[in-house]
């Protein structure tokens, strides 16, 4: 780049931020305790992953899965429960519990999430593992990036991307497994008797991993992810996050082991906590969008304290308020509680409990009616008006159920159901267990009782075994004049 | 290109082009795009040979696959036949009355029928078979030829003076047009049968004498209609081929209007017939 002259200089200088090409960051590896966390949290949350298709549930007739979406069958399982399209809100509800669970953990420890939880982190932390593994640390993956292309270099790169479509392909196929019987998609995938969307969509998870984890990586998480943009909202001066004491550690300087640091800021400006950073960030410039709160930041600045026998915790997990007091002498408190967090809190309280009444209190028996539009109405020989229905009874049970029926509403002279007229005027309607039974209803109005236009009529099912019924609001139409 | 202009900020080339005093940088296009730009035509050739790609004024050519969707479609509508032929077995070898008592066929003929319907019936009939003036309403309990589900398995496959041999067939006489009845006479029997009609026939007016003269004979005592020769019912309010007041009933009698229906048997097939007869045997108006 050519400063020809102070002027640019200075214009650079007071201009460069709107543009900065990408600068790739290859994160140091580090020991210590947010490590250790990372790593417990990583193993936990991929054993969930890839086992969690595998446990089986006896539903008797359905399907053996726990936990199983079973797109051409429309519903959906999760170990007791089972959901069917219309009840598609219960999903909604869990969505908003988790986000508000999100929320609160955000105003309370800063961006946990983001630092050990996300699938994004877990994958990327993963890959990174692998890419030391084959690549060796930070100044080797430096050097190989910069030095030109050989043999040995592209035998490495190629080692490592076969690793990290090997680890793409699982994670693909763990998806499919959630969508499918585990252990049948299992061996049909190998056998390759698998249907083509089975096939599509592995390679459509393996791609994005891969891309994902291999490539973006901590673009996603700063330039895609809009969490990370909205969660500045929930933080405040209370919520612990990554926090740098500069009153500590400033005015920094480079400094030897057997240095006197009176007079001076503990920092020794080794750079240890950047070089750490997944996401290339100077931590020491305050709390920033680009921060995870991974703090593997902290790590490595406290292997550097432990050198310098000075204090840890230079970089460390704290609040901005703790961190006033301190800079200030005084003793830092914490403030869980606070109008935030119990504002999240409550929320959380009041939706579960009305997402646990109502997914506990919710029907099993369901009744849709359809009227009949061509014709709307039928004139009777004998002065008479016919409606058509179309019933359809939702048995959202694993048993067969015989449905009775009544109209109410409207005086009925007559009843027929297409397909039971062998079985009486007002038949009971067998439902298979776990479907819908669709059954076309006649209804006839006597001459004497036919409405001029159409009348509200609701339409009532009863399962005389249970008792449980339900209901549908229809019309009856009749001739407007 | 022999003064490259750097610019200051971002290092990048300028084009050399300005405008009030702002640059526009030369920079290049990301390479993710150019990559893929070389892809997509990489991927054009391939499909281009793979492909029918040219046309000519009479053929195209053709494509290492000779992929045609015609002949994809041809193929899927012999899969299609071949699950229909599971199917058709059953309605080959029972009758229609058998077919009605299976649950499984029964809803298989409800939909092939209702599919076949708005195909060939619904122009004259109405979508869900409410009929129109001429055309018989097939939803309510009035007919002509018969209900029950043989009854209209038969008029759907002949027809209703269709020129078929098995077609139903029936004419009315032209008691004006031939002279059989006097004007006046046609007054007084149109004046009774609206009375008929709207449940207040009199057995004392005139044209009593007159209908049990001349029409008993098909539309039975009291009008109740005859399904063997065609005569409709004429003591309630559905009417068909006219509209129920004086004059087209008048009109009717003097010169008679028939509707024809067409046989299907030999267009749709004995199956589809059989399909159809339940669905429209399902509309409502089914006698058993």
């Amino acid at each position: 780049m050519a400063n020809s002259s102070p002027a640019a200089a200075k214009t650079k200088g007071k201009q460069s931020k709107l543009y900065s090409s990408y600068e790739k960051p290859y994160p140091r590896n580090v020991k210590g305790a947010f490590r250790r966390y990372k790593w417990l949290t990583l193993f936990v949350l991929l054993g969930i992953y890839y086992l969690a298709p595998f446990l089986r549930w006896d539903r008797g007739e359905g399907p053996g899965q726990a936990i199983l979406i079973d797109m051409p069958a429309r519903r959906a399982y999760f170990f007791f429960i089972e959901i069917w399209p219309q009840e598609v809100y219960y999903l909604t509800g869990l969505l908003i519990i988790a986000a508000i669970v999100l929320f609160a953990a955000t105003s309370l420890f800063g961006r946990v999430w983001c630092g050990f939880a996300c699938f994004q982190t877990v994958w990327t932390d993963l890959f990174l593992w692998v890419e030391a593994k084959v690549e060796g640390d930070r100044t080797h993956r430096i050097q190989l990036d910069k030095s030109p292309w050989s043999f040995a270099k592209f035998g490495r790169k190629t080692l490592k991307h076969i690793l990290f479509m090997i680890i793409s392909l699982l994670t693909g196929g763990a998806w499919i497994m959630y969508f499918n019987d585990a252990p049948t998609v299992l061996g049909e995938i190998f056998q390759g008797a698998a249907g083509s969307g089975t096939y599509l969509f592995l390679f459509l998870f393996t791609a994005t991993t891969y891309v994902m984890a291999g490539w973006a990586r901590e673009q996603a998480c700063i330039y895609m992810c809009p969490y990370a943009r909205f969660q500045g909202a929930m933080l405040d001066d209370e919520s612990l996050i990554i926090t740098y004491e500069g009153w500590r550690g400033e005015p920094r300087a480079h400094a030897k082991t057997d240095d006197n640091f009176e007079g001076r800021g503990h920092c020794v400006d080794c750079k240890a906590c950047v070089q750490a950073c997944p996401t290339g960030i100077d931590i020491r410039e305050g709390s920033q969008l680009a921060c995870i709160n991974c703090g593997l930041c902290a790590d490595a600045c406290n292997d550097v304290m432990d050198r310098f026998k000075l204090p840890r915790g230079l970089i460390t997990y704290d609040s901005v308020a703790n961190q006033k007091s301190r800079s200030i002498g005084e003793k830092p408190q914490s403030h869980l509680l606070r109008p935030r967090t119990m504002i999240y809190a409550g929320v959380l309280v009041i939706v579960s409990v009305v997402m646990a009444y109502s997914l506990s209190t919710r029907d099993r028996l369901k009744l849709n009616v359809l009227h009949e539009r061509a014709p709307l109405f039928s004139r009777l020989s004998d002065g008479g008006v016919r409606n058509g229905y179309t019933l359809k009874i939702l048995n959202m049970v694993r048993v067969n159920r015989e449905i009775a029926f009544e109209i109410e509403g409207i005086t009925v002279a007559k009843t027929t159901v297409i397909g039971r007229e062998d079985a009486g005027e007002s038949p009971m309607l067998p439902v298979k267990p776990d479907s819908v039974g669709d059954y076309r209803l006649f209804v006839s109005v006597a001459r004497e009782n036919v409405p001029k236009g159409s009348v509200p009529i609701t339409v009532v099912i009863r399962d005389l075994k249970t008792g449980e019924t339900a209901r549908a609001l229809d019309v009856f139409a009749g001739p407007e004049e | 290109m022999a003064n490259v202009e750097k610019d200051l900020i971002s290092g990048q080339n300028t084009t050399g082009h300005e405008w009030d005093g702002i640059k526009e940088l030369d920079t290049p296009l990301p390479k993710w795009w150019v990559y893929i730009f070389w892809a997509s035509i990489l991927w054009s050739i391939g499909y281009f040979v793979l492909y029918p790609s040219i046309p000519f004024l009479k053929s195209y050519t053709k494509g290492y696959f000779n992929y045609s969707s015609r002949d994809e479609l041809a193929k899927d509508l012999v899969v299609q036949a071949q699950q229909r032929g599971k199917w058709l077995a059953d309605f080959q070898g029972k009758d229609v009355g058998e077919i009605a008592k299976d649950q499984g066929l029964l809803r298989y003929a409800m939909a092939g029928g209702k599919a076949a319907f708005n195909e060939n019936c619904a122009p004259c009939h109405g979508v869900g078979g409410g009929g129109s003036l001429g055309f018989a309403n097939l939803t309510d309990d009035e007919w002509i030829w018969g209900g029950k589900l043989e009854d209209i398995q038969q008029t759907i496959a002949y027809g209703i003076r269709s020129g078929h041999e098995k077609a139903r067939f029936a004419e009315m006489t032209k008691f004006g047009v031939e002279g059989v009845l006097k004007p006046a006479e046609i007054d007084q029997v149109a004046d009774y049968v609206v009375g008929l009609s709207s449940g207040k026939g009199d057995a004392n007016a005139p044209g009593a004498q007159i209908f049990t003269d001349n029409c008993v004979a098909c539309h039975g005592e009291g009008g109740v209609g005859m399904r063997e020769t065609g005569a409709p019912a004429l003591n309630n309010a559905i009417f068909t081929q006219i509209k129920g007041d004086k004059t087209s009933i008048a009109l009717q009698v003097s010169n008679p209007q028939h509707g024809v229906m067409p046989a299907w048997a030999d267009r749709l097939g004995a199956e589809t017939v059989k399909m159809l007869a339940i669905y429209v045997h399902s509309l409502g108006g089914g006698e058993k």
